[in-house]
Parts: C-alpha cells; structure tokens; sequence
C-alpha cells in the first residue's frame, strides 16, 4: 500500500488521469457542440404548420394555419381543423406521439370532397366584399367589374360567402377528373370474409349439425 | 455478333395464349361510321383542338394541336365533318368521360397531301424531330409517352446504347409480332433515324423474345438485306454495323422498360431516374415504324395495329385499326358476341383494365381488345389472408418487398411505403399472379401510388396557399404601415400649419395696435394708460396662474403631509410631531398662497377698474397713479413697523429719542452761548421732557428683556426684521409645536401657570412702583395685573 502510494506511475494514478483527461475531452467536444449545432427557435410550430392543410379558413379559432400550429406548440387540443381532418389530426398525433382524438365537432365537420368558391358571375355587383375576405388572394376583380375565382388558387374557406351581400357565391364539390383520378384500395379482407363465411371447413355454421 | 444476355431478378411464366390471335392474316383497317378521338391519348398535357363542329376534315389532318412540349397531336384517322367536341366514353381504368372531338365519317377516306421525304437521313436533328412532334406520336407500347421528349434527352446526358422493344411480354397481345414480321425493314430504318437523333449510340439492339421466331427471322432477314442493299447511299453505314437482334428467354415482364434494359446491358435504372441518366434510350418497335412513317412518307399516326383476342370473338387476330375507332366497332367486326363476355379488357390479362363501356376507342396506346368468356378468364378468386410465403418476393422483377408494401398500403403508411420504394413498382402484377391467397397486391400498390401522389399534390399546394397567404399578409401590413406613416406625415403638417397661424396672429395684433396708435394720437397719457393696462393685462394673468399654481401645489403637499402623518400615528411621537408640524406648516403656506392669491385677484380687479377707468377717462389716470405711491410707501412703512418686534421697536424709539435729546442739548448749548434766554428755557423745558420720555423708554426696554427671559416657550425670538410676517408665524408655529410636542399635557400646564405668576408678579412691582410714583397709569396697570390674576386662577384651578 505504501509503495502504491509512493510510487509516482502507480497504475491507479495513471488510470485516474486518463479518465479525468477523457472526461476533460468530451465535456469539451460536448459543451462545443451544444453552442455550433444549437436550434434556433422552435421546429415543432414549423412541423405542425407544414402538415396543416394551409386553407386559412379560421375555424380553429386562429387567424390562420401557421397562428394554430403555434396553439398546439403551447398545448392547444389538436382536433380542431375541419379541412384537415382525421387524417391531418392522425398525422399531428403521430408527430406529438399523442393518442389522436376524434375531430372536434365544435368546429365544424369534415368535408367529404374538397369545394372551391364559383361565383355567378352574372349576380355579382363588384362589391369587392369578398375579394378582401379571400386569405389566398384567389378573387380577381376590380370595384363595380365582375369577380371571378382562380379555381386553382382556392382552398374552399368559406371566407367569401358570408360577406357576399347578393350571395351569388357557392362552395362546389371539386369532382374527381381524369387527371386527379387515382386507384381505390381493395375492399378490405374482413369484410369480403365476413360476406363469405364458408372459406375453409371451420368457417362453416355450427348449428344445425348438419354434416356436409 | 452475339449479344450477351443477363438475367431478370424474378419474373413469372403466365399462359402466353398468343396463338389464337397469330392464326389469321393482318388485316385491313375498317372505316367506322364515326370516330372519337380523345384530346389525351398520351402522358402529360391534352392536346389543344384547332377545329371546330361543323368543320370537314381529312384523313391525317390535325385537329388538335399539342399544348406544351409535353403533349402530343392528334389527327384524323378518316375523312368527315367534326360533329362534336365533347366528353365522350374513355378507355381508362376510371371509367370516366374525357373530351373527345367527335367526327362522322363519310367513308371516302381521302387523305390530305403528305410530305414525303426520299432522304430523311439528310435532314438535321431538329427537323426530324418537328416532324416527329408533327406527327403526334406517342410511345405505343403502353404509357404514351411523347416521342418527341424521349428522343431530346437532356444534353449531357451521352446515349450509348439505343434498344428497340419488340418483347411484347404479355400474354394474348401479337400486335408488335405481326409488326415486325410485316414491317421488319421499316422499324430497321427508323432505329436508323433514332440513331442519327442520338448522335450514333454505340450499340443498337432489338429486344425479342425467343417465342415470336417468325419476327426474329423477318427482322434478321431485313438487316442482312439492308446491309447487302448499296442502293441506300445515305444510311449511315456504322450505325447498321452496330444493331443486333437479341432474342432471349421468354419470361414476364422482360418486356417492360427498366427490365429489358437490364436483361440487354445489366446496367439498372436508377430509382427516381430516367433510362437517359444510364445512357439508354428505349423505344417501341410499333413507335419506331411510327417515326419512320412521320420522317419518310410524312404520315402522322392515325392507325395501329391492334390484337383483338377472346373466347367470345368468332374471330381472333390481329387488325390495323384508325386511331379512334370505337371499340364495338372493331370488336363487331371479329363477330363479337357479348353475351359469351363478362368483362372486356384493354390491355392484356396482366396489366390490363376493364372496359366499361363498349363505346371507348381506340387510342395510340390500345394494343390489344381482350374478350375473353367467362371459362377462359374467370372472375377472381376470393382474397384471402397473407401467408407470408414470400412468392411475391421472388416474383417481382424490381427487387422489392411486396409483402412489406402489403401491410403499409393496408395500413395507409405512405412514409414507409416510400421507405420501400413503391414508386419503382412498374405494376407488372407479378406478385398478384403468383400469390396463393389471389390477394390483388397490384391494386393495393397502385391505390397508394395515387394517394401519395395525391398527398404531393396537395402538399404543393398548401405550401402554394401557405405562400400566398404570407404574402398577402406582408402586403397588408406594409400597405397599414404605409397608411400610419401617412397619418403621420399629416398630422405633423397640420400642427406645423398650426405653429405657423399662431405665429401669424402673434405678430397681427401688435400691427393692429401701432395703426391704432396712429389713428389715434389723441395724447401720449391715453396710450400710456392703454400700455399700462396691457402690461397689468398680460403679467397679472402669468402672476394669476403662479399663485393658482403655487396654491395648488401648497393644497397638495398638504394634503400629502396629511396622508402621511395619518399613516404614522401610530409611530413614535418625536417623527408625530414632525409631520404635525409639517402639516402646519403646510397648512400655512396654504393659507398664505390663499390669501396671496384673493389679495392679488382683489388687486387685480381694482386694477382692472383702474384701467377701464383709464381708458374711459385716462387724463385723471396719472394722478391717481401718483396719489397711490405714496399710500403705498406708508403702508410698507407700518407693515415694516407691525414687523418690528417690541423689544426692537422700543430701542428703535428710544435710538430716536436719544438723537433728540442730543440735538435739543446742542440747540440749548447754542441758545446759552447766544444768551438768549427764553429759548433757552424753552429747550431746557424740551430737554427735561425728553429725558424723561428716554427714562421712561429705557424702562420698557428692560421689562421687555426681562419678559422675554422669563418666556422660554419662545426658544427663538423671531427675527422679524429679516422674515416677513408669514415666516415669522410659522416660525412661531413651528417653535410652539416642537415644545407642546415635547412637553407632556401636566408640564404644559405647570409651565404655564409659571409664566403666568412670573408676569403677575412683574404686574404687581409695576403696579406698586406706579402707586408710589402716583402715576396716571395705576389704573391699567391694576386692570393688567387683575386679568392676570384671574388667568392664574383659572390655570390653577
């Protein structure tokens, strides 16, 4: 013991030196990293807005996707966007690893088709009313001139039809065409075997006793 | 020359069935009654009609014109009358209507004038391709992908290996058999053309599998005619050199793009990527016959060979169909019984899709009508549950995970079906074909190829809305900060413009007043009166509002000592008595400003009456001034004198007297010294009385001194001759607060009655002395001393 103590290159002070220095060395490599690979500001809300469905529509409740993704960032429910939907919720639940709740009928229900705004252009007394409602700057049209919906820039918010003061704008369904046409998936297998029972011997009716 | 052949990573081997439709010879296009010649035929843009109803068109004219380089035209496959431009049946797996242009045929068939070109190899790179382009040809092996476009690759992109698909992998379809063994010669030319475009690929290979013999002969036949053949001087001799016919195993899906690039160069198409990014450009066999068609005889595609097969055709074969030519019509002319057919296909039984309407026409792409009898295709078996087998696995010829795929399409996980690479599925139905649970992988794949294509699309354009709603909201707030500084900008405007008529009116009155002055130079008093008043006028309102001001700025400090002092009565007596004293003090100064003020406002409106009179009678104006200066030089004299404390104003009385008495003493010396008598008597008579007045004044003095000894209270006798009497008073104040405050209610008391009997007994000596000197004064003096006495009693008491 005392010749472990004396001595200068004892193996128990070579080893508490090493460790220390490579505590020394990764401390150091850790603390730099923390300052060069710093992030700025808060990602979530950037992450939230890019799966909202960016209509602006405003029945969440905020003036826009961006406003709302930053409530769900500071703990808002996050079954309050009719235009996204289930599918927009199930998607920010799996983000959050939260359980995704059912939409909140409070705001309004989820479309079964996409709309866009078309206005009767033969109603229409150029009010310009709903040219400055519209958030996507999707209304062409000048004061006392006919206005016209870029169909292509609409996200069918509704915005424009409440200050319409003729109401001659309508929210239409955007119909499947040709080019946005896609596959349906297959009836799913549970239901084609519920429809057909008899698949393999077990399937079979046990009642009866009626042998086959 | 042998080509090496490499091997395709799985692939299946379904019933080929071709035979049925290799029986008969090609036959001849019909003439429909009317044609429907949809506006997208092809991948990318629809075509742009240029013709309207009613119009009469030829055989091979345009009637569309392609909208963008991603689009392809459309010509009339016969002559007629355009009868409508609308949505007509389509032959696509929606089932949906498309815009079609719509001409009845008047079954004379009469052609426009063609171009022909004798030496198409001449011509430069551009000019075969505006033909080609003019021409509408789109790939004819099944996507439709523009010619055009394909034969452009992006420039520095080398193309070495050109290949001509004649595989034709699906079961039933002869339709690129019967072209090649008709028309070898023709698809030898145009790979010649394709070559010249691609600036002589190295190699030159033409695909074909080993179960169409009688293509691969007519095709070998063709190329060893055209090398023996010198009559064709222009052909590029080189690029004949390098082209091969490869035949190769037959095996499903060879045929397909990426696949039988592989199997011919083993080189693979990167995912994501075009076969130009490897330096391969593959086209159709049927594409190839188009292109030479287009640049040699200036025909632009408006017919195709077609392979119309099933066990509910009379007949089965191979026709040339006019491009637009309703299905019923050619299926009629097989001796279609629709009955025997449950479903009709477009396309092959593996890649395929039903018709639902037997109207939809033909279109570039259409290579086979498919009507089958229920016997020979029946209707699927029933899905049942994966197996994990791995069949599908092995089957698939791009190397990926069906099972995988499978359970994400199920599960709608677009993130890990990308993971898997399901945009590389080229929907082949390999997997479909081998799995034992008849579980429609394909359909699964490609409803999720849809939706993620779908999600792309929308997210493209929420980040378009998300864009365009930013900048309107950038757009509104610059246009609201623009406003504000508007605001700004006039509101600052108007209070300089403000500034500047104030300034203006400042200098008008005293214009006005010097033309007054002119105009009326009645007398120099009457302006001085006027003058004056408005100097009274303009300082007494400055004085008014110092005083008002001082006044409510005394109110407040008061009111605050108040506050103060009612928060800390309770604290310790000595800081009481101080904020006790501060509040008097106060308290004073209010009274003080208070009476400043009402003495000033009185002033002020005797002042105000002064100069109405002044202006009414302004010549007695200046005596009145006069008259008032010296009243005023009086009243500061007594206000100097009430100042004066006795003790002073006694030694200021007796300082006089004593200056009299020395003067009278030098007026008596000079009267002795004159010798004049009576005068002197006289001033010896002054001079006693004087003396006397001294005596008596003297005494005052010490009784005073011996008083205010005998007054402690008074710890500061007030310096009268420096403060006013406002100061003098809260003097007083102050010093008679601080000893109240430090004496108990008792001490008080006995200090009192103290002092009292002190100036009682200094009463009674005087009263005393003034008896025995029998002076007039006993009276007072006993009245005095009897007050006093009464007091003490009442002290006492």
């Amino acid at each position: 013991m005392t010749e472990l103590l004396n001595s200068d290159f004892s193996p128990l002070i070579i080893a508490l030196f090493v460790l220390g220095g490579l505590a020394l060395v990764f401390g150091a490599i850790l603390g730099f990293a923390a300052v060069k690979y710093k992030v700025e500001g808060d990602p979530i809300v950037e992450q939230l807005d890019s799966l909202l469905p960016q209509t602006q529509c405003g029945q969440c409740g905020h003036p826009g996707c961006r406003p709302y993704a930053e409530g769900i960032a500071n703990g808002e429910e996050i079954n309050k966007c009719p235009p996204g939907g289930q599918e927009t919720i199930n998607a920010i639940a799996g983000l959050l690893g939260v359980d995704a709740p059912e939409l909140d009928a409070e705001h309004g229900t989820e479309a079964e088709l996409p709309t866009v705004a078309y206005i009767r252009e033969d109603e229409c007394i150029g009010c310009t009313k709903c040219i400055q409602a519209c958030p996507m700057d999707a209304i062409l049209g000048a004061a006392k001139q006919m206005h016209t919906v870029i169909v292509d820039e609409c996200t069918g918010c509704d915005l424009c039809v409440e200050p319409c003061p003729v109401d001659c704008i309508d929210m239409i369904e955007v119909g499947t065409t040709l080019r946005s046409w896609k596959w349906q998936l297959p009836e799913p297998l549970e239901k084609i075997s519920h429809m057909n029972e008899s698949i393999i011997a077990t399937d079979a009716p046990k009642a009866g006793g009626q042998a086959s | 020359m042998s080509q090496l052949i490499y091997p395709l990573p799985g692939g299946v081997h379904p019933p080929e069935n071709k035979q049925q439709s290799l029986q008969s010879a090609l036959r001849a296009a019909i003439i429909p009654k009317q044609l429907v010649l949809p506006l997208s035929q092809h991948i990318g843009a629809p075509a742009h009609a240029i013709v309207n109803v009613g119009d009469r068109v030829l055989a091979g004219q345009m009637v569309a014109k392609p909208n963008g380089v991603f689009s392809a035209a459309i010509h009339a496959s016969s002559s007629g009358e355009v009868v409508a431009i609308e949505d007509r049946p389509l032959a696509h797996p929606s089932g949906m209507p498309g815009p079609c242009i719509v001409i009845n045929c008047d079954g004379e068939d009469r052609w426009q004038e063609l171009t022909p070109c004798i030496s198409p190899f001449e011509l430069s790179n551009d000019e075969l391709l505006t033909k080609i382009r003019d021409a509408g040809i789109a790939g004819m092996g099944g996507a439709g992908f523009p010619a055009a476009v394909k034969l452009k690759p992006p420039v520095n992109a080398q193309i070495s290996t050109l290949i001509l698909n004649g595989t034709e992998c699906e079961p039933y379809i002869t339709a690129d058999d019967v072209l090649m063994q008709t028309r070898a010669k023709d698809i030898l030319f145009g790979s010649l053309v394709l070559a010249k475009l691609l600036q002589h690929p190295e190699t030159i290979l033409v695909g074909v599998e080993d179960n169409k013999p009688k293509a691969i002969v007519a095709l070998e036949q063709a190329l060893a005619d055209l090398k023996a053949d010198k009559s064709h001087g222009a052909l590029n001799l080189q690029d004949l050199n390098n082209i091969s016919i490869v035949s190769f195993p037959t095996e499903y899906p060879s045929g397909g793009e990426k696949q039988l690039i592989q199997i011919l160069t083993n080189k693979e198409v990167p995912s994501g990527g075009l076969p130009a990014h490897i330096g391969v450009v593959l086209q159709n066999v049927g594409t190839t016959t188009a292109i030479w068609d287009a640049v040699r005889f200036g025909k632009p595609l408006v017919e195709r060979i077609t392979t119309v097969v099933g066990e509910s055709l009379k007949e089965q074969g191979n026709t040339l169909v006019r491009i637009g030519t309703p299905s019923e019509d050619v299926l009629a002319s097989f001796g279609f019984n629709p009955e025997h057919c449950e479903r009709l296909i477009a396309g092959g039984p593996m890649m395929g899709f039903s018709l639902d309407d037997i109207r939809a026409p033909l279109v570039k792409t259409s290579n086979c009508l498919l009507a089958p009898s229920p016997q020979e295709m029946p209707a699927p078996p029933m899905e049942q549950a994966c197996i994990r087998c791995g069949q599908c696995a092995e089957a698939c010829p791009a190397s990926l995970l069906p099972q995988q795929l499978y359970w994400y399409s199920r599960s709608k996980d677009h993130e890990k079906l990308e993971a898997h690479n399901i945009m590389d599925c080229i929907e082949c139905g390999a997997c479909s074909f081998v799995c034992p649970s008849n579980i429609p992988l394909v359909q699964y794949y490609r409803a999720s190829k849809g939706d993620i294509r779908q999600t792309a699309i929308d997210k493209e354009k929420s980040d378009r809305s998300r864009a365009r709603f930013e900048f309107r909201q950038t757009r509104i707030d610059k246009a609201e900060a623009e406003k504000e500084a508007k605001r700004a900008a006039r509101k600052q405007a108007a209070e300089a413009a403000k500034a500047k008529a104030a300034l203006a009116k400042a200098a008008d009155p005293t214009s006005t007043e010097s033309t007054n002055q002119a105009a009326t130079p009645q007398s120099d008093l009457v302006a001085a009166a006027v003058a004056r008043a408005q100097a009274q006028q303009a300082d007494p309102t400055e004085q008014l509002a110092k005083f008002e001001r001082a006044l409510s700025s005394a109110e407040n400090r008061r009111d605050n000592a108040q506050s103060k002092w009612q928060e800390c009565e309770e604290a310790e007596a000595d800081l009481k008595s101080k904020l006790e004293s501060r509040v008097k003090q106060a308290q004073l100064r209010v009274d003080e400003a208070a009476k400043k003020l009402t003495q000033f406002k009185a002033e002020q409106k005797s002042a105000a009456s002064v100069t109405t009179a002044a202006n009414t009678a302004a010549p007695d104006q200046t005596p009145a001034v006069d008259m008032n200066d010296p009243v005023a030089a009086a009243i500061a004299k007594a206000q100097a004198r009430n100042a004066m404390s006795p003790g002073d104003k006694l030694a200021a009385s007796l300082s006089s007297l004593e200056t009299r008495l020395a003067k009278s003493e030098e007026k008596l010396a000079a009267a002795k010294s004159d010798g004049d008598d009576t005068k002197a008597e006289a001033l010896q008579l002054g001079l006693d009385k004087l003396q006397q007045k001294i005596a008596v004044v003297q005494q005052e003095i010490a009784e005073h001194k011996s008083t205010a000894l005998a007054e402690p209270k008074i710890a500061k006798p007030a310096p009268a001759k420096e403060l006013d009497a406002a100061a003098a008073a809260i003097e007083k104040a102050k010093s008679r607060a601080a000893a109240s405050a430090t004496m108990s209610p008792e001490e008080k008391h006995q200090a009192q009655i103290e002092s009292l009997k002190k100036r009682l007994q200094k009463a009674e000596d005087r009263l005393a002395k003034a008896e025995q000197e029998n002076d007039e004064n006993v009276g007072a003096f006993k009245a005095g001393a009897d007050k006093l006495r009464e007091k003490l009693a009442q002290l006492e008491a």
